[in-house]
């Protein structure tokens, strides 16, 4: 049933390391996953020790763990890696602002996120202490793969034991047709408005009436309507909410323009508003 | 249906607009002429102005109570064009000036087509981008411009000189100079200016309904005429003013016609052109959209006006004006108010203003000429000083030192180089302290271009949440503002900061409006958030920290008299007696007296612990700018523990202005007749009211006529005058209301 079958995730020797392979391991015993640690560098045996003591921490999971070791361009040795494990997610450590409380993606992980051909999560702050995960938030945009990632985040909600998902559609502003210039034409901007969420909740609880409803029996489930820029809105929102995991779908190849201009997801890996999931 | 309905209540209403169309005419007459003179320009330029603007506005604008016409903040910037052009003329005089004038008739047409672009392009908010301190300082340096250069001819004392700067410092000449004249027609002269100053000054003080039904500006144009009719008629001698301070030219209506300016495009390849282009856009578009935003709070219907479309009826009435030998057309807060004062529901008495000034002109032309120039000036003075008046400073300070830097910034560099010079200094001021406060440039580059505002409607509440990230000033404002007009002011909003670093003035002033409108439509927008940044700063005068939420002030402890008595009656009756001002006075908004009132804080109250039932003084205005009267009431507020309908009743003649009612209608009561007869009786459901007065509550009302009864349906309002109440009378409102309560 599950769609994680195998974790990938890339591991470096810094202070973050043991709260990152703890999270990873974390997540392949809920999720019942095969989990693979890909160093990218040389081998030695302190490393391979102190992976080892980390994977002793969860006795009845290390046996799903398997280490690799190659050298290389790190994009290139995690893309390509993913590629030969069939990887199922990847995950990546995001890095936080100094003095602020921002969390952005780093030069080199922004590049592995944007080539790796699977799904990814992206974690803000990865801890060594189990942090539930309560609140996620999905997109509900109108676009073919919103069902498959609906479906996914209601099935990764269960496996972390989440209890709410807040399905969030943002409308582009640009479908309010009716410029609000007085009374009158606020009144018909209202209703126009009242009307598009209207749709947009009908079309996401047909969404949901196709997810099983096994997954749904423990989770409250929310419809959120909301008028902004697509990719930005919605990070604002988890983050005002204070979700937990914000699961996206994964956006089309890019084109020459959407290099000159910002796309929807770029809003959120330069500023991540809470864990993030990608679905492929 | 409902476009029958529309006709028939526009044709109701008309009366009303007509009355206050003509009662604004009255004061457009004087100031169109004044300030076509104090702009250089021949006097019927300003009438023009607002014929043209009056017309064209009220058939094609977007606002409601509105009155458009020739504008102060122009009259530098025209005369400084039109004395440069003339300069250049070669020619000499009246000529020269005339040649001038036709070429700013060209930048008008100009400004007028630039305006017609921005608001087809939806961009008229332009002032949306300006920080409020530096527009604040601009006005203020517009007021010294004007003030500066006709205190002068007020004076009797013409002069010429180059910059505003040394008109402002040889005031003190001026006056000196005045006691020195040894031409006694220019001794009249200036007495007629300060006579003048002195009816403007002293006009709002006095609350006599007589007195009142003429405006100001009116009566300094009926007693000059008066004086000039006395000495020809009376003492058969030559009018003793100096024929130079005379105003002079004012043809007649088919010489206007025949002699229509034909506007000058010479200049119109040149830099400096276009810079005054620039500039009366500029000034154009923010005195509009300041004063359309203004009357939309006095507008007792509480409607939203359509911006841009004023602003493009407003371009396009700037062009017809400037063929047609007009200046820019503008909208104006002074007679706006005046306007909304005297009853006007629509855009028909801006029409009717035009008209009536249409009617003066064929009819009176020739008795304009018997108006001293210097009582015109001083119409413009007494303007100037309400623009430029310390108190706006001291305010600004008050909000924070760096505001009161960004305020002195924009007002010297306005004065000494230029217009636009001012308003560009004020902005990069501005921006400098943002970044000194910030220490940084970072988080307004990286963050300028996102997307900041979130808002969507709670599906659990229906409450609207508004989400501001980064930061939030005069440079993204806009964003915001798009989100919260969206939301109908009958709603619930909540804005929250929380996630933001760093919040403005101009934000916070313009959120302060914003709470304000959704009050008085029966919504509510709270803001929450900032106390995080309040706490978070380490800035003395941090702007995050500026909620311009009026200080509550404590007195100084010392109590007057009259607060000692209030205090023992308090004692007396086991009532709680606070001196301090209070703020939280939405509880008397919707009174219909307050209508078209704004409250500013109420003191001295005393009350009952634990019901509601409480005496107050109030301190209210009605109007805005120069017919802005501030007023101090004694009143006292009690809850109905039952529903009644809505009404206001008060004897015959109580009060000095009860033109304001103007909107509501004087019910009749059949059974009644005696009482019917003495009192007014206002209210809109005239059945329930009918129901209500009862022989008994008729008598006792008859008994005890002083006093003014409002009910607002849950609670009553009491007074007895448009002032501050004795210590006696303060007892007898309260044994008057126990009575009352009764009866009701």
């Amino acid at each position: 049933m599950t769609h994680f079958g195998t974790i990938l995730t890339g591991i470096a020797f810094s202070p973050n390391l043991k709260a990152n392979v703890f999270e990873t391991l974390r997540l392949g015993s809920f999720l019942n996953a095969k989990v693979i640690l890909v160093h990218v560098g040389d081998k030695n045996d302190k490393k391979e020790q102190q992976i080892s003591e980390y994977c002793n921490a969860f006795p009845e999971f290390k046996d799903q763990v398997s280490v690799i070791w190659k050298s290389g361009d790190p994009v290139k040795v995690i893309t390509s890696a993913c590629k030969e494990q069939q990887a199922d997610l990847l995950i990546l450590g995001a890095a936080k602002k100094e003095k602020t409380s921002k969390y952005y993606l780093g030069a080199v992980a922004k590049k592995i996120a944007k080539k790796a051909p699977c799904s990814l999560l992206l974690l803000i702050k990865p801890s060594i202490e189990r942090i539930p995960c309560r609140h996620v938030v999905v997109n509900g945009l109108e676009h073919p793969k919103t069902n498959h990632t609906i479906q996914a985040s209601f099935e990764f909600a269960n496996a972390l034991g989440s209890n709410k998902i807040t399905i969030v559609e943002e409308i582009s502003q640009s479908e309010v047709t009716i410029k609000v210039d007085d009374d009158k034409s606020l009144e018909k901007s209202t209703l126009l408005q009242k009307q598009i969420l209207e749709r947009e909740t009908s079309r996401v609880s047909t969404i949901l009436n196709e997810v099983d409803s096994s997954l749904k029996k423990d989770i409250t489930i929310k419809s959120q309507g909301i008028f902004g820029t697509r990719g930005y809105s919605i990070g604002h929102y988890a983050k005002i909410k204070r979700a937990d995991l914000l699961v996206m779908n994964k956006p089309e190849k890019s084109t020459f323009w959407d290099k000159i201009f910002p796309q929807d997801i770029d809003y959120i890996l330069s500023e991540l508003p809470t864990d993030v999931l990608i679905i492929h | 249906m409902t476009n029958s309905r529309n006709i028939k209540s526009f044709f109701t209403a008309l009366p009303k607009n007509i009355f206050s169309g003509f009662v604004v005419s009255l004061i457009a007459l004087p100031l169109g002429i004044g300030l076509a003179l104090a702009s250089e320009v021949p006097p019927i330029a300003g009438i023009i102005t607002a014929v043209i603007g009056g017309i064209l506005v009220a058939i094609l604008g977007g606002s409601n109570v509105t009155i458009t016409g020739p504008g102060n903040g122009l009259v530098g910037v025209v005369a400084g064009a039109v004395l440069l052009y003339a300069d250049q003329s070669g020619l000499t005089g009246s000529e020269a000036l005339y040649q001038g004038y036709l070429i700013v008739l060209a930048a008008v047409i100009c400004s007028g087509l630039l305006m017609l672009v921005l608001g087809f392009l939806r961009l008229g908010k332009l002032s949306n981008y300006f920080p409020s301190s530096a527009i604040q300082g601009m006005l203020a340096a517009i007021g010294l411009i004007i003030l500066g250069k006709q205190f002068h001819i007020m004076m009797g004392n013409r002069i010429s000189r180059n910059g505003s700067l040394e008109y402002l410092t040889e005031i003190p000449l001026t006056i000196i100079k005045s006691f020195s004249y040894s031409d006694t027609s220019l001794t009249f002269a200036m007495f007629s200016g300060i006579i003048s100053l002195v009816i403007m000054v002293f006009y709002a003080k006095i609350r006599n309904k007589y007195l009142q039904l003429i405006p100001a500006p009116m009566w300094i144009v009926l007693l000059a005429i008066g004086f000039s009719y006395y000495y020809e008629l009376v003492l058969q001698l030559p009018n003793p003013i100096h024929p130079d301070y005379m105003i002079s030219g004012i043809p007649e209506a088919h010489e206007i016609i025949a002699n229509i300016p034909t506007p000058n495009f010479k200049e119109v390849g040149t830099i400096g052109f276009w810079a005054v282009v620039l500039s009366l856009t500029l000034i154009a578009s923010i005195e509009s959209l300041l004063s359309i935003k203004a009357v939309d709070k006095l507008d007792p219907e509480k409607r939203r006006s359509n911006v841009n479309r004023d602003i493009k009826a407003i371009g396009f009435a700037n062009i017809i004006a400037g063929f047609l030998g007009g200046l820019n057309v503008v909208t104006v807060i002074a007679r706006s108010s005046v306007n909304v004062n005297n009853g006007a529901s629509n855009r028909s008495s801006n029409f009717f203003h035009a008209s009536f000034l249409v009617i003066f002109i064929v009819l009176f032309s020739a008795e304009l000429t018997r108006i001293p120039l210097p009582a015109l000036m001083a119409i413009l003075v007494f303007t100037g000083w309400k623009l430029a008046h310390p108190s706006k400073l001291t305010d600004t300070f008050k909000i924070g030192k760096e505001q009161g830097f960004i305020f002195l910034t924009t007002l010297i560099v306005t004065i000494s180089v230029g217009l636009i010079e001012g308003i560009v200094a004020g902005i990069i001021a501005t921006g400098l302290i943002h970044l000194i406060i910030n220490k940084s440039v970072m988080p307004f580059v990286r963050n300028i271009l996102k997307p900041n505002v979130l808002m969507f409607k709670e599906s659990d509440t229906n409450n609207y949440y508004v989400s501001v990230k980064n930061f939030c000033t005069f440079l993204n404002y806009t964003k915001l503002k798009r989100k919260l007009d969206t939301i109908p002011e009958t709603e619930e909003a909540i804005i929250d900061f929380s996630l933001c670093d760093f919040v403005d003035h101009t934000v916070m002033e313009n959120i302060a409006d914003y709470k304000e409108t959704f009050r008085k439509k029966g919504g509510n927008l709270e803001i929450i958030g900032l106390d995080l940044l309040d706490a978070g700063s380490r800035h003395p005068f941090g702007l995050r920290k500026l909620l311009p939420v009026k200080k509550v002030l404590e007195s100084t402890g010392v109590l007057t008299n009259r607060q000692e008595l209030i205090k023992n009656i308090a004692k007396e009756l086991d009532y709680s007696y606070t001196v301090r001002k209070k703020i939280e006075t939405e509880y008397l908004e919707n009174f219909i007296y307050f209508k078209t009132k704004t409250i500013n804080h109420t003191y001295n109250e005393i009350g009952k612990k634990d019901t509601v039932f409480k005496v107050f003084d109030v301190e209210f205005y009605e109007g805005e700018f120069i017919a802005k009267e501030v007023v101090r009431a004694t009143m006292l507020y009690t809850e109905l523990d039952h529903v009644l309908p809505m009404f206001s009743i008060h004897r015959e003649g109580l009060l000095e202005l009860m033109y304001h009612y103007a909107g509501f209608k004087d019910i009749k009561i059949e059974k009644e007749p005696v009482f019917s007869k003495k009192f007014y009786i206002k209210g809109e459901n005239d059945f329930a009211i009918q129901q209500l007065i009862t022989p008994e509550l008729a008598q006792f009302l008859l008994n005890n006529p002083t006093f003014h009864i409002e009910s607002n349906g849950k609670a009553l309002l009491i007074f007895t005058k448009e002032r501050l109440a004795g210590v006696n009378e303060i007892k007898k409102m309260k044994i008057f209301t126990n009575e009352l309560k009764k009866i009701l």
